[in-house]
């Protein structure tokens, strides 16, 4: 187990070295850089910048500075100190700006996770065991259109319905009073009771895709010889369902998290900017329509290293779950 | 995706099959099983997923809309009614209590302002009726942008705002159909970039194998693992805000599309290499072949249906991916309409809670995405009519 586990770390540093270069390409790709964006708002503000100036502030941020290097610097003071550099727009570190809000994602996230999983599989234990049955037929249309409905777009028409039959505005992820209090126990509470509505939103196209994935899988299993032979000899039905098949397939539903992690962080950037909820999402438009290229950038790669991060926990649950995969018995499913 | 359920035997499409009313099918259809091509065997066992059937016609009925909107639209998307902003959409009816049942019209609608909350609203006027009717003489504008005319399919005088308008006035019906033809046609452009991308790498990936395979398997998940939708508001950020409309628009599906390659590419190259070692291709360079004939006579046809399939469902995410980025004012701007830069207008709560139908282009978003779904998941019921 701690080989495959050290083998699998070993695997994703060189993807999150490719990751950071792609996401440090990215932030570079706008025309301009730092400094231009910070002259620019000083000569807004009616301030003159000398080009001896200029050129300081370029040795300063290191924008002098062949790209290669430039891009050493960033991961190295990212690495080593946790410096993600300053954020032109606040004028804040990026760090500051960037903790809460990534801690909040990743438990909306992780919320979402659990939700998805959870109905996904009741949902799809229900419709394999009740094939072709006006429930199943329910479900399967659900799952459709589940599927076909992007998360921003349910979140707006779910907020404009709520609004209309009951006055409430369901935006944000707290309550007015505890927007800018500091974390206490009812600030938890307070966003518990609001943290559904982005949870299921987010969720509703994964679930939807894992409810048909599950039933497929346990159709499959209720299928094999072994099922038959236990039904034969007088195996109790819920027994013989849980015993064998549902665990079965619920081995490879764990490997859909690979892909299903990065599709829920990623509904979740686009619901949160909906439902203006203190995450990342938000605050990234708003880094990147103002061209804040250091806060972008530190979005962009704690989001995706965390995600990788969560892909490779998903990775080392399924082998624990599964021996023949740590073995390498079987090739991945 | 595993969800793939198994058929049991009698399922199998095509003739053969029992008729739904239980009438046994003739000799020669039995036997026409046998000789079936491929093809007609993907469409028999096709023809039985009713929802992918229906979809076809519906798609059908949506790209020709988008095609023919200047004339199908009463107005212009730019035209200004401004009488009428902000106003709700207005029923065509067939009676009145005065005169009972005669033809289509509208009633005339004024504004008013509730004295309390200086809330404007419309009310109906039932004094002043307007006559709709078909084929009538309205703004000109080029069908086809080839032949000048101004005959719209159907129009009349006054509020003729079947979807209501938009704070500025416009049209709302007219404007989605307009923005129907960059939202669509996004979706087939970006799938013909994915198709290109992802045939390309897959295949070299596939064929050449060695470091060349392994760097592009890598990178393929890279992209797999980073989650697409910041990744994409990025990318679009970085298009310059001033590029004409045509750029920008290429800019939005190259940036779809760079990212959504890996998945087929997987496909074509999983294929390549399964497909490579069975008896058929060795039988074919026992005879001689060469490798791009084998390329393009067997494995390539071999996978076909897995690639239309793997297209198909990546129309929606084209689609849905300008959508979303137009919507945050990443994507297309204001002057050009597409179905995401009308959602634009109904984007916080204020928005909507006035004029709730400013979210009806999301209707037609939906129902293109879920009829491209059904299509999809017809396509790969179908894909494999052995199975």
């Amino acid at each position: 187990m701690l080989s495959y586990i050290g083998r699998r770390v070993a695997q994703i540093i060189p993807l999150l070295v490719g990751l950071s270069l792609i996401i440090f390409i990215v932030i570079q790709l706008p025309p301009g850089d730092y400094v231009t964006m910070y002259i620019q708002r000083l000569e807004a503000a009616g301030g003159k910048v000398s080009e001896y100036e200029i050129a300081n502030l370029r040795r300063l941020y290191n924008l002098d500075r062949p790209f290669y290097q430039q891009y050493f610097i960033w991961i190295r003071n990212i690495v080593l100190k946790g410096d993600f550099g300053r954020s032109l727009q606040w004028e804040r570190p990026v760090s500051e700006l960037i903790g809460e809000r990534l801690l909040l994602t990743m438990v909306v996230s992780i919320c979402t996770l659990i939700f998805t999983y959870t109905v996904s599989i009741i949902i799809g234990i229900y419709s394999a065991t009740h094939q072709y049955t006006a429930g199943d037929y329910f479900f399967s249309f659900l799952a459709f259109i589940g599927i076909s409905v992007p998360g921003f777009l349910l979140a707006l028409v779910i907020m404009y319905l709520v609004f209309v039959n009951t006055g409430v505005a369901v935006t944000g992820l707290f309550s007015e009073q505890f927007v800018r209090a500091p974390w206490s126990w009812p600030k938890v509470v307070d966003g518990l009771k609001h943290i559904w509505l982005p949870i299921v939103v987010i969720g509703l196209s994964g679930t939807a895709s894992l409810t048909r994935t599950m039933r497929g899988l346990l159709l499959d299993e209720l299928q094999q010889a072994y099922v038959i032979t236990a039904r034969a000899k007088g195996v109790a039905e819920t027994k013989l369902l849980f015993k064998y098949p549902v665990r079965l397939a619920i081995n490879p539903m764990i490997s859909t998290l690979g892909w299903l992690l990065p599709t829920i962080v990623s509904g979740e950037s686009l619901v949160a900017i909906v439902l203006n909820m203190p995450t990342t999402g938000p605050l990234l438009l708003q880094s990147l329509l103002a061209q804040d290229m250091f806060l972008a950038g530190g979005f962009l790669l704690m989001t995706s290293t965390l995600t990788v991060i969560g892909t490779l926990l998903s990775d080392i649950l399924l082998a624990w779950l599964d021996p023949r995969i740590r073995f390498g018995g079987v090739s991945e499913h | 995706m595993v969800n793939r359920e198994p058929i049991p035997d009698q399922e199998i499409g095509g003739p053969a099959a029992p008729a739904p009313n239980g009438a046994t099918p003739p000799e020669e259809e039995v036997k026409a099983i046998y000789f079936a091509s491929q093809w007609k065997l993907i469409w028999w066992k096709f023809r039985k997923h009713r929802l992918a059937i229906i979809a076809g016609p519906i798609l059908i009925v949506l790209y020709l809309s988008a095609l023919f909107a200047d004339f199908i639209s009463p107005t212009l998307p730019a035209t200004r009614f401004t009488d009428y902003k902000g106003a709700p959409p207005q029923p065509i009816r067939f009676y009145s209590a005065e005169t009972g049942l005669r033809g289509p019209f509208i009633y005339e609608i004024k504004r008013e302002t509730d004295p309390k909350t200086f809330r404007r609203y419309y009310v109906a006027d039932q004094s002043v009726r307007y006559p709709v009717s078909l084929f009538v003489r309205g703004e000109p504008y080029k069908l086809l942008g080839l032949f000048p005319t101004d005959i719209h399919l159907f129009g009349g005088e006054g509020p003729l705002l079947l979807l209501g308008s938009d704070v500025l006035g416009r049209d709302l019906f007219t404007r989605i159909l307009y923005g129907s033809r960059i939202s669509l046609s996004v979706g087939l452009v970006g799938v013909a970039l994915t198709f290109a991308l992802g045939m390309l790498l897959g295949g070299i990936s596939g064929y050449l194998g060695g470091l060349v395979d392994t760097l592009i398997q890598r990178l393929i998940d890279l992209l797999v693992c980073m989650p697409t939708a910041p990744l994409w508001m990025a990318l679009a950020a970085a298009l310059p805000r001033n590029w004409p409309t045509l750029r920008m628009y290429i800019g939005i599906v190259i940036i779809t599309s760079v990212i959504g390659w890996g998945g087929l590419a997987r496909v074509v190259r999983g294929k390549l290499l399964s497909v490579r070692e069975l008896d058929f291709c060795m039988a074919a360079r026992l005879a001689g072949a060469s490798d791009l004939h084998i390329i393009a006579r067997h494995l390539l046809p071999s996978m076909s249906s897995y690639i239309i399939v793997s297209l198909t469902l990546s129309i929606p995410r084209t689609i849905l991916g300008e959508t979303s980025l137009s919507f945050l004012g990443l994507g297309l701007q204001a002057p050009v309409v597409s179905w995401g830069v009308l959602l634009r207008d109904a984007q916080d709560l204020a928005a909507i809670g006035l004029h709730p139908w400013l979210l009806l282009p999301a209707l037609w978003i939906v129902v293109t995405v879920l009829m491209y779904n059904f299509l999809g998941d017809g396509l790969r019921d179908a894909a494999d009519p052995y199975k």
